[in-house]
């Protein structure tokens, strides 16, 4: 029996699909109009809400005694916020999705790497996450008059913390994916632990507020520590005093992050397939 | 000379969920450059037959081949000669149909043209529109063209026509066809006998899991299902009779109404349709207990997807 010979296809496809996926899907996300209002708009929309409603209030005031506006206090929560929102709340609800309405069935049947599909998602939220930052950070200087640091220390543990959280958190995304049964379902399954994350992480409350059990509660969970990580970049360090440990602790901030990177690298090793063959 | 491997075989295959069998033991060739429809009545195991072949769902025994591969162990060199139409698709669509398509062709090592397929589906004037801005029909039209793009070697058509008006119908025939010139092979499963017909070389019939018929479409059902029938009107009565003669059968009523023409006459040959309609009766007639098999949901609730 003459029997079929199958084709070998080129090497280094991954790379190259993947760059292609990054094209793809910015594009859609743009097209979206519920993912850039409720993932790319809201924290800018909550730093102008917060900004504006307690701006006659006292926050502290800077090394050299100017008086900290609401703007800058809460310029580094709404930054780990959009962390958050654009990795793990968008993927999440977006790849929910996709396993629902057969996108992913489609793309199963073609030859596209499942590297390029991730490196396609990974991609999407750096590009997103950081027109993100550069909005909040520009309406933050231009708009609300907000000083933002001067050292390249500041923007270097900036670099750091953005990066490793924006990956941490778009990797957890696509690890929760798995949890909603349903596209239908995923926001409500999505939202309750993003809004709860940031109500306990001192995004809208400060943390310094917040009881010593519910500040142990969050310290389990990243956003704390991006927020807190954030908060060394943009906040005086006399601020440091009120933390928790009285220091900014970017070890700590390092440590937390690492950790929930690798538990969402092996969650979703385990558990993420193309489709849900034969459940 | 040796025979060249089937581009599909399958041999005794079974798939159960729970206790309810959905195949029950199927046994297939498809050949290479063929066409061949699986036919069918809904939840008769049709889609799972094909997903297993696509390689979405595993099989629970028997044999399968496909392209000389175990269809559950595909990589992607294997998937590249691939092209799926899959029953049904929900995708958001936030893309046009050029960007998809361009998309998707670079996947493939030999991609077609993008807008020679978005002509033979006939998009060219929603090229640049949005997917999800498109009508069922016009979706259905991309997703045959995802299905094509690739210069597939072996092509899956799951209904792929639902939707369609009989003109866009008409039209996707013809590009079946051009596919089959160049030498593509294609699994098709669809509602419509005038396609399966039309498209097929070979069809097979399948109830309750198991091949209830397989054959050339002129052959299958056998002789006696081919048996012309005549109708006529005699004195306000319809009147039919099935005969293997019907010229002589004709020349004789013509004959005993004093050689005048006859009311109503047709000679009529079962269609593909009427045969399989019959053998499909036939089947559920012997097999009472396939109305559970009827009823119960063709696929897992979870992968059912909006259309």
């Amino acid at each position: 029996m003459t029997t079929i010979e199958i084709p070998r296809l080129p090497a280094g496809r991954a790379l190259r699909l993947g760059a292609s996926r990054i094209r793809m899907e910015v594009r859609s996300y743009f097209r979206q109009g519920d993912s850039v209002f409720f993932t790319f708009l809201f924290p800018l929309v909550m730093l102008t809400i917060f900004s504006t409603a307690f701006s006659n209030q006292e926050f502290g005031s800077d090394d050299t005694g100017g008086a900290i506006s609401a703007a800058a206090y809460y310029l580094p929560g709404m930054l780990a916020a959009g962390l958050l929102l654009s990795g793990l709340q968008n993927l999440a609800v977006d790849i929910a999705t996709e396993r629902s309405d057969g996108t992913l069935k489609r793309l199963a049947g073609t030859p596209l790497p499942i590297t390029s599909y991730f490196i396609g998602k990974i991609g999407q939220v750096l590009v997103t996450g950081t027109a993100q930052a550069a909005v909040l950070l520009l309406v933050a200087g231009l708009v609300f008059g907000v000083e933002l640091p001067g050292t390249v220390g500041a923007w270097l543990t900036f670099a750091w913390v953005f990066l490793l959280g924006v990956t941490t958190s778009a990797v957890l995304g696509i690890a929760l994916s798995r949890l909603p049964r349903t596209g239908k379902s995923a926001t409500a399954v999505v939202i309750p632990i993003t809004l709860v994350l940031q109500f306990i992480s001192g995004v809208y409350l400060p943390f310094s507020q917040l009881p010593d059990w519910l500040q142990n509660v969050a310290n389990a969970f990243p956003l704390k520590w991006m927020a807190q990580g954030m908060r060394s970049v943009f906040l005086p360090d006399s601020f440091a005093a009120v933390e928790q440990s009285g220091a900014w602790n970017l070890e700590g901030v390092a440590i937390a992050l690492v950790a929930w990177l690798v538990v969402g690298l092996v969650v979703c090793r385990l558990t993420f397939r193309w489709i849900r063959k034969d459940s | 000379m040796t025979p060249p491997e089937p581009a599909v075989s399958v041999r005794d295959l079974r798939k159960s969920y729970g206790k309810v069998a959905a195949l029950d033991g199927v046994t297939f060739d498809i050949h290479r450059g063929e066409t061949f429809a699986l036919l069918g009545p809904n939840g008769a195991g049709k889609s799972t037959a094909i997903e297993i072949l696509e390689g979405y769902r595993d099989r629970t025994s028997g044999e399968a081949r496909v392209l000389g591969v175990d269809p559950g162990k595909g990589g992607l060199d294997w998937k590249a000669q691939l092209g799926i139409v899959l029953q049904s698709t929900g995708e958001s669509g936030a893309v046009t149909v050029r960007e998809q398509l361009s998309h998707f062709a670079g996947f493939y090592p030999n991609p077609r043209d993008v807008d020679q397929v978005i002509a033979a589906v006939g998009l060219e004037q929603k090229a640049s529109t949005l997917i999800r801005k498109l009508s069922g029909g016009q979706r259905r039209r991309v997703d045959v063209a995802l299905g094509i793009i690739g210069s597939p070697t072996l092509l899956f058509l799951d209904e792929p026509t639902t939707g369609f008006d009989p003109e866009s119908r008409r039209q996707f025939w013809q590009l079946i066809t051009s596919l089959k010139d160049e030498g593509t092979t294609i699994l098709l499963t669809t509602h419509y006998l005038d396609e399966a017909a039309h498209l097929g070389d070979r069809a097979g019939i399948i109830a309750g899991g198991t091949l209830i018929d397989i054959g050339t479409i002129d052959e299958i059902g056998g002789a006696d299902a081919r048996v012309p029938l005549v109708r006529w009107v005699n004195g306000g009565v319809s009147r039919q009779q099935r005969t293997s003669e019907p010229a002589t059968l004709v020349a004789g009523l013509v004959r005993e109404n004093g050689g005048r023409e006859l009311d109503g006459l047709e000679v009529v040959r079962p269609s593909l349709e009427d045969i399989y309609l019959e053998l499909v009766a036939a089947y559920e007639k012997a097999e009472p207990g396939l109305d559970t098999v009827a009823e119960r949901p063709a696929r897992p609730a979870e992968t059912e997807v909006a259309r």
